[in-house]
This record gives C-alpha cells, structure tokens and sequence, in this order.
C-alpha cells in the first residue's frame, strides 16, 4: 500500500521533472532563433529531410484517404438521393479533421522518428559535447533548426494531404461513380469557408501540430539515455506522445473554432 | 549542381507544390471569389415565417441564380421577418410586382429564396421591395393541418341501428 502510493508519487515527480525540462528546453530553442536567423541554410538542409522526404507519404496517404472518403460517402448518401453532397462531405471533412490530424500523426511516425533517433545518437556518439568544446552552441546548430523546420513543413504536409484528398475523392466519385461534376465543386465551393475552415482548419491547427510534434521529437532526443536501448525508447515516445498530444490538441482545437 | 544545390532545388519544389495547394483549396475549394464587394443591388422582402432559411442562401429565378440573402432581420411592430436579397446588377429587369417564396432544394437540401417575375412595365431598384411573398412551408404546421383534416373527414355520422 504505502509502497504503491510511493511508486505513484515518484512516477509523478518524473513526469512533472521532465515536463520542467521540456520547458526550460523549448525556452532556450526560442531565444537560439536569431541566432539562426543568420543562417536560414542550415534549416533548409532540415526542410529537406523531414518535408521533401516525407512528400510521397504524405501525398499517397492523402490520396487514398479521399478516395475512401468518397466511396464510403457515396455508399450512405445514395440511399438520401444526395449524391450531390459528396464534394462538401469530403472536402470538410478533409479540411477540418483528417488533413492536418492525419499528417501530423504520419509526420511524428515517419519525420519525428527519425528527429529523435538522429539527435539521440549524437548525443550517444558525444558529437554534441564536442561541439559544445569548439564553443558551438547545440541550440543554434542542431536543435532550433530541426523545430523550424518542421514547423515550416507541417502546415504544407497539410496542405498537400488535403488537396490531394480532395483530388482523390473526385475522382472517385466523379470518375468512377458517375456525381456530377459541375454538382460536386459547386456544393463544395459554397460550404467551405476560406476563413473558417481553410485557414483555421487547415493552416493553424497544423501549425500548432507541427509545434507540438517537433517540440516533442527534439527535447525526446535531447534528452534520452545516450544508450542504444535508451535511444529506442526516446523514438518510441516520440510517437506515442506526440500522437496522444495531437489528438488530445485536436479535440481542444476543433472545440475552439467549430464547437458551438 | 552541387549536391546542396540539388536540396534547395527539392525544397523550393517542396514550397512551391504545399502554396499551390493552399491556392487551390483558397481559389477552387473555398468561396474566395464570393468574398469580394457585393455590387448587386438591394432588394428587402418580408415573410410570416422564413423556416430555417440563412444568410448567403441563393435566390433563384426559374432556377437560375441571380443573388444571394445578405441579411435577415425582424420587424418588432408587425412581427414579421425582414429578408434583404443582394441581385446581380445585370438581373435589373425584375418587374416590381414580382413574388418571392422560400423553397427547399430537395427533401434535405438547403432552403432558398425562388422569384417568380411578375408583369409589370416598372423594376425593382435599389432599396426596393418585394410586395409578394410566400413563407417557409413548416413540416410541422403542415403535418398538424393534415392530421386536423383527416380526424375531421373520417369521422362518419353515427348510424342507427
């Protein structure tokens, strides 16, 4: 009993220690950016690794997700006669949730992964105390660019998940289902709302996704055990907490800006 | 090409197709182009009962749309709803003793405002009103009728025996 309780309080001293460390973390990864500023070519060389890289991902999950989205919206609008919907269904359904949500979560398993396993082995290899010895600031060239980055590339991850979505779904239902065309971009056109459901949809909720995720993935590198097995535990959290922390972010979000 | 070339290359290929997504869901997705300054001319309509008709639905004449609700008001001294519809100024030819109804699109869709044009020589300009109107049809009130005429015609005279 007492020794139950003991275990409780020691696991919660750990995480509100760690949720510290993150913080005072984030705050020095914030006041490195002008720093950075001066070199925008290292967070280029960033962008490339976790946004090119995760372009094809991205782009073939999009795509079968709207096209999902599509088949499955025919199968239970053509029992209403309303067919004609579809483009709405997809295109908001897409734009709100599943866009910025879904990239985000393939984000964290295919970009942030590979953030925390990268900069956990620098630190296992002492590539960073090295650094720190020729008075080269880690903050400045390793940690501040890798967030910028991936909060650069998030928001256009999403961006590309949701049209290429919405491409999948018309051809879907447009190609292979016989909606009619000119019915399916009109429905949609006078549904979604720039402001609404582009900009706060599509574009803020993936910004803060993207600080979130990347937040995570380089403070778990930051700080993980400099072992083998500790650099493959540091990976995995980074994906299971910055998908919980998504979801959870998501459900605040969408409260904020669609809830009534 | 270098090889940090060929990177920026691929980033700045990365930047452009994520913008050009955004301009497409901006350009072919969302209403942008609606968001520009409403030139049509005002025309107000009141209605006894407007159902759940909402501002930017369509008004439509023999199917076609030539404008849009812009606002929707009550008048506190008859009660009654005050629709105000923004017309295309190249629909200027509408007589003025036109009728407006609110009418649905489909059994789901949504409610819209139909005219239907009238005979007169003079149009309706800007701040003009539509005399003629027709409300909502509310499924409700309509189904309440249906049962009252039902009770009321079924009930057979007594017979004796």
């Amino acid at each position: 009993m007492i020794d139950g309780l003991r275990r409780l309080g020691r696991s919660t001293l750990f995480w509100l220690n760690r949720l510290g460390r993150a913080t005072l973390f984030l705050l020095r990864l914030l006041s490195a950016l002008p720093t950075l500023a001066k070199r925008p070519g290292l967070a280029i060389r960033q962008l490339y690794s976790v946004g090119v890289l995760s372009l094809p991902i991205i782009a073939m999950s999009g795509l079968f997700v709207g096209m999902v989205l599509g088949l499955q919206g025919y199968a239970n609008l053509v029992d209403f006669g309303a067919t004609s919907s579809l483009g709405r269904v997809v295109a908001l359904s897409l734009a709100r949730e599943l866009g910025p949500v879904l990239a985000a979560l393939l984000y964290a398993a295919r970009a942030g992964s590979a953030l925390t396993a990268e900069i956990g082995l620098m630190k296992a290899t002492e590539q960073l105390s090295a650094m720190q010895m020729m008075a080269v600031d880690p903050f400045a060239r390793v940690y501040a660019p890798r967030f910028v980055a991936g909060i650069i590339a998030m928001p256009l991850l999403a961006g590309i998940f949701t049209a290429v979505g919405i491409l999948g779904g018309y051809f879907v239902a447009v190609q292979q289902l016989g909606v009619d065309s000119g019915a399916f971009w009109s429905q949609m056109q006078s549904t979604v709302k720039l402001f609404d459901d582009v900009i706060n949809g599509v574009v803020i909720k993936s910004v803060v996704f993207g600080w979130v995720a990347n937040w995570i993935a380089v403070f778990e590198g930051y700080d993980a055990i400099p072992t083998s097995e500790g650099i493959s535990l540091a990976t995995t959290r980074t994906v299971v907490n910055t998908s919980l922390v998504v979801l959870a972010v998501d459900f605040v979000l969408t409260a904020l800006f669609f809830g009534v | 090409m270098g090889a940090f070339k060929k990177m920026e290359l691929a980033v700045g290929v990365f930047v452009a197709l994520g913008l050009a997504a955004f301009f497409m869901l901006a350009m072919k997705v969302s209403n942008i182009a609606e968001l520009g300054e409403d030139k049509g001319y005002k025309v107000t309509a009141r209605f006894e009962n407007i159902g759940g008709l909402k501002v930017r639905a369509p008004v439509t004449l023999a199917g076609v749309r030539i404008g849009r609700v812009v606002g929707i008001g009550l008048d506190t001294h008859t009660y009654e709803a005050v629709v105000t519809l923004s017309i295309e100024p190249r629909y200027d030819r509408l007589p003025t003793d036109s009728s407006a109804s609110i009418l649905t699109s489909g059994v789901l869709g949504e409610q819209y405002v139909g005219l239907e044009p009238g005979g007169m020589d003079e149009y309706l300009k800007n701040g003009g009103a539509l005399k003629l109107t027709q409300s909502a049809l509310v499924l409700e009130k309509l189904i309440g009728h249906m049962l009252t005429n039902a009770v009321s015609g079924d009930n057979p005279p007594a017979k004796t025996p």
